[in-house]
């Protein structure tokens, strides 16, 4: 198999330029619409059985709001699932839904996915399932770049299980099982995305729902794995983990929305930048004479390099001279999917060897009579 | 030259094992000697014997590599406990391998792979003489100076040596094909296919073949050489396989005849990988494989595979299994199709991965959360493998249901004749996808989990419009699907899939007596790889006058539904396995017989030895 690939792209560059091209080619989805459906059309007869208050309800408005935006027949939606609050999504949409076992959505995702390219995938989880149990697959996930979209609600603790710490509780979170405060240092889970090779890496947060439909769009028209890290608040065992971005006028000095190439701004009237010296990111207070908005940083959402310095503005935001966090795409980068590559590798493959009947495959190389 | 007049003499059966350092060239000798052999038409039975490090130290006895293969003019059903003649091609491989060489056996060996240095790699005393202690006590030996001749023969080569010493084994081989009066053409039109590319290579190769064989002929050594008569074999077309290759290309066989797709998610594991290895190069036949990252993602997305309408496949070995578990009990709640191989291996843990051992039959049946019926099925040969894994597909995706194939490292890596099925033996799977307006009107939902007589649910796949649904591993409501907290419901449901399972006993083939009548004071009871040596026992022992009858199950679960009845026919039954007595326990559980089992777990199989002597004991006892 590596030879028939060999023979399809005759060096590595230009098997990158070759697939490349092609994803591009083919990231416009063409399919029918839906009829004339509504977001309320996506609405299962189920009830929803999150906790009042809970963040989860805005993200189930705002993905069965997107849903007639697909352009993709009902029929041909599947939302998979793990274990957790987060999990139960599936039950909700009235699509095809796979509730499936902890940790691994993403790999039945993938299973799915590479044997029905046809359909858009969605997996919703949390952050125990996805980046604690299923960090494995998750990571492999990101790098294969299958045509899946992860929509992550990260709540900072585990809901279902009643509040215990979880791999993005903050280190001395008091929890259930860490009464005397957590010593995990916690993912972020940005980072660790772009670090697997994520080729569409993005946050939004449930406070802000126009934004999170925005993104949302966005990630469900990326062509490969789109991760979208939701922030979400466990009204009942981490009420207010993420308060200092829950702001109601948006703008805050502690986020920072971010826009393709657009200077990164930030503050209640924008009156602060973040600049690049070198690779160091400088805040910048744009009030002052020294420096202009022609001075900042340009958010490119292709470039890897600068994405990757944008997912480290993670400090708590207590920490003097803290970066905002960003909100937004940090990086979508067209990248060959695994399902093209799989599906063009078997093409090649019955162009090259012919489609041969069984007989021949079932003989070997040497066969006898015995009359 | 001068050719001695040297006496042929006839033998009914032969087991020759060749043997000596990995980089020898082992295993491509026995695989050539095999085909040669098969071609002849008699029936045989091979086992290649790696060595357990990939890498082991040259010269080395856990260097050594071995192959063995069992000939002749009856059947044949395993490798031979012992051999005939025994191929040594260094001190560490006679050291290895004398204790399985029948008393008064032949010996043949390279002398060059006697030097002291040899010696001591091998462990031997500095001052040692293995060869002549053989000879001492009374076995043959027949040294030849291997590394030299091959030389010589193609010192004109222009080749290096480095190069010439890679035909030592073809000269062996020569010498073989002489002693046992069999013909060059087949290894010679491998070798010029094989090195096409390298037309230097490819003559010196049969040149050191043709040698080996002109040797044969010239020299003194041999006083006599043998000659085997062909066995009586059922007509047709036939190939050598062995048991790994026979699982995959039931699975291509699937993909290409059943009318389902196959999707393979496999994670390499000793001594699995062959069939992902083998079915990663098919994907021209419908085969979609993929590599997971771990075992817990292959079955994983082999599920998402049945769920998309393709029917999930996943290969692995017991370890490996274990990882899957849970993702088993998923399958069994989602009642989709999937289909599990699992290649036993000597365990626990990592235990002894390149030895045999049928130890996970119990897990196969028990080990998982939960009430968690599914099938299990077991070939009883490398070819079987063929059709048991055939067979697992469409019960699989016939009835909704995970089903596992419990194959083993023995006939995994063993090989023998296979008679090539004819097409119209490979049915399409009896299927279909279910369709909106099947099952009720467009007003009323669909329901998932309606099953039909045989208590099989839809399978609804995604981009049937009409049939959105939701299914997952929570408890479900019968038929509706949803989520269902209700006592009697989850009763209900796990009796269902329960009865589901037992049901596939309607439509399996009853279980036959494989040998004897089908009543009297002794019966026999195998299942899986142990078939060969379970069966040649009790051949012999029949031949001896014991009134011994024999059957080999297959289908583990559900069992066969006369098998009860047949069980209750005998005074005693015996049940032979490589594990502590699980099929015994099944048995006593299942049908309240007085089995009583044979057990070894050494990480080889039995030997027919000591089978008739077990046998033979348990008949004799009052
Ligand atoms: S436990 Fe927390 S995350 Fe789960 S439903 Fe309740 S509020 Fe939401």
């Amino acid at each position: 198999m590596e030879r028939l690939l060999h023979e399809l792209f005759t060096d590595t560059k230009d098997f990158y330029q070759t697939t490349r091209t092609m994803s591009a080619k083919q990231s416009t989805k063409t399919a029918p619409t839906n009829g004339n459906l509504k977001g309320k059309d996506f609405a299962s007869d189920q009830d929803v059985r999150w906790c009042p208050g809970c963040g989860d309800y805005t993200i189930l408005k705002q993905v069965q709001t997107l849903m007639p935006k697909l352009g993709v027949p009902r029929e041909n939606i599947v939302f998979v699932a793990g274990i957790g609050c987060s999990s139960r999504f599936p039950y909700y949409m009235n699509t095809y839904g796979l509730h499936g076992i902890h940790g691994r959505a993403t790999a039945i995702a993938t299973g799915l996915k590479a044997s029905r390219p046809d359909l858009s995938v969605w997996v919703t989880t949390g952050d125990g399932d996805c980046l604690s149990i299923g960090g494995n697959h998750f990571i492999h996930l990101l790098r294969r770049n299958l045509d899946i979209n992860i929509l992550m609600f990260n709540n900072e603790i585990y809901g279902l299980t009643k509040g215990q710490y979880s791999p993005t509780s903050h280190v001395g979170h008091v929890t259930k099982t860490s009464p005397m405060g957590s010593l995990d240092s916690p993912f972020n889970p940005l980072t660790l995305a772009l670090g697997a090779n994520g080729s569409f890496v993005a946050r939004a947060i449930d406070r802000d729902p126009k934004h999170l439909q925005e993104i949302l769009e966005r990630s469900a028209g990326h062509k490969g794995t789109s991760f979208l890290e939701i922030y979400q608040n466990c009204v009942v065992f981490n009420d207010g983990a993420f308060q200092p971005w829950t702001d109601k006028e948006r703008k805050s000095n502690n986020s920072i929305y971010i826009y393709d190439e657009k200077p990164l701004v930030f503050g209640k009237e924008d009156e602060y930048g973040i600049r690049l010296d070198g690779h160091k990111p400088e805040i910048v207070d744009l009030r002052s004479n020294e420096w202009s908005v022609n001075d900042l940083w340009v958010h490119d959402e292709k470039d890897r390099n600068k994405a990757f310095i944008l997912s480290r503005f993670f400090e708590d935001n207590w920490v003097e001279g803290a970066f905002p966090r960003p909100f937004g795409v940090l990086l979508a980068e067209e990248r060959a999917t695994y399902e093209d590559l799989l599906h063009r590798q078997i093409a090649a493959a019955k162009e090259r060897l012919g489609e041969p009947g069984l007989e021949d495959l079932l003989s070997g190389e040497e066969t006898w009579e015995v009359r | 030259m001068s050719v001695k007049e040297k006496q042929e003499k006839f033998k009914k059966e032969v087991t020759i094992r060749f043997s000596g350092d990995s980089g020898d060239g082992i295993q491509l000798t026995g695989s050539q000697f095999t085909s040669t052999i098969a071609i002849s038409g008699f029936d045989l039975s091979t086992f290649p014997d790696f060595p357990s490090e990939i890498r082991a130290p040259a010269g080395t006895v856990s260097g050594v590599s071995g192959f063995q293969i069992h000939f002749g003019s009856k059947a044949i059903h395993t490798p031979g406990d012992s051999c005939d003649v025994l191929v040594v091609m260094n001190a560490a491989a006679l050291k290895a391998n004398l204790k399985s060489l029948k008393t008064g056996g032949i010996i043949i060996a390279n002398s060059d792979g006697f030097h002291k240095r040899d010696l001591s790699l091998a462990q031997y005393p500095v001052d040692a003489t293995p060869l002549q202690d053989a000879k001492d006590s009374g076995y043959t030996v027949i040294e030849i100076d291997v590394t030299r001749l091959t030389r010589e023969s193609l010192k004109d080569t222009g080749l290096p040596n480095k190069d010439i010493d890679r035909s030592k084994n073809m000269f062996v081989l020569g010498v073989l094909y002489w002693l046992y009066s069999r013909p060059l053409e087949p290894t010679v039109s491998f070798i010029q296919k094989k090195f096409k590319k390298k037309p230097l290579i490819a003559e010196a190769n049969v040149r050191a073949l043709n040698d080996g064989y002109t040797f044969g002929i010239a020299t003194e050594l041999f006083s006599e050489r043998y000659n085997v008569e062909a066995a009586p074999i059922e007509p047709g077309t036939y190939r050598n396989i062995t048991g790994n290759d026979a699982t995959s290309l039931g699975i291509a066989a699937v993909a290409k005849n059943s009318g389902v797709p196959v999707f393979l998610g496999s994670y390499p594991i000793t001594p699995a990988s062959e069939i992902l290895q083998y079915l990663s190069g098919l994907k021209h036949y419908g085969v979609t494989t993929y590599q997971a990252e771990d075992e817990i993602a292959a079955i994983a997305s082999a599920i998402g595979a049945s769920y998309g309408g393709s029917l999930g496949v996943t290969t692995s070995s017991g370890p490996g299994i274990a990882l899957k578990s849970e993702a088993i009990t998923l399958a069994v709640m989602l009642e989709l199709p999937l289909v599990i191989v699992n290649v036993q291996r000597a365990g626990p843990s990592t235990g002894l991965p390149t030895k045999t051992e049928q130890s996970d039959l119990l897990q196969a049946l028990y080990g998982r959360a939960g009430e968690t019926p599914l099938v299990v099925v077991s070939p009883a040969s490398p070819a079987e493998c063929f059709s048991i894994t055939y067979e697992a597909c469409r019960i699989a995706v016939e009835h909704m249901i995970p089903v596992m194939v419990l194959t083993d490292g023995y006939i995994a890596n063993g090989s023998e004749p296979w008679k090539l099925p004819k097409k119209s033996e490979l049915k399409p799977f009896r299927f279909r996808f279910a369709k909106a307006d099947e099952q009720s009107d467009s007003q009323t939902p669909f329901l998932p989990y309606k099953r039909d007589d045989n208590l099989v649910r839809p399978w609804a796949i995604p981009g049937t419009k009409g049939l959105e649904h939701r299914i997952g591993g929570l408890e479900k409501q019968h038929e509706t699907g949803h989520i269902s907290y209700d006592p009697d419901n989850h009763q209900l449901m796990t009796e269902l899939r329960k009865e589901k399972r037992d049901n596939i006993a309607k439509v399996i083939p009853g279980q036959e007596m494989d040998e004897g009548s089908d009543s009297g004071k002794l019966l026999v009871v195998g299942w899986g790889s142990t078939y060969g040596a379970i069966k040649s026992a009790v051949t012999d022992v029949r031949e001896e006058g014991c009134d011994v009858s024999y059957l080999h199950i297959r289908h583990l679960s559900p069992f066969p539904a006369n098998l009860g009845d047949m069980l209750r026919r005998f005074e005693r039954i015996l049940v032979p396995e490589l594990n502590q007595g699980q099929l015994v326990k099944l048995l006593r559980d299942t049908y309240l017989v007085p089995a009583e089992g044979y057990n070894r777990i050494r990480g080889v199989p039995f030997t027919v030895a000591e089978l008739r002597e077990k046998i033979t004991e348990t008949y004799n006892r009052s």
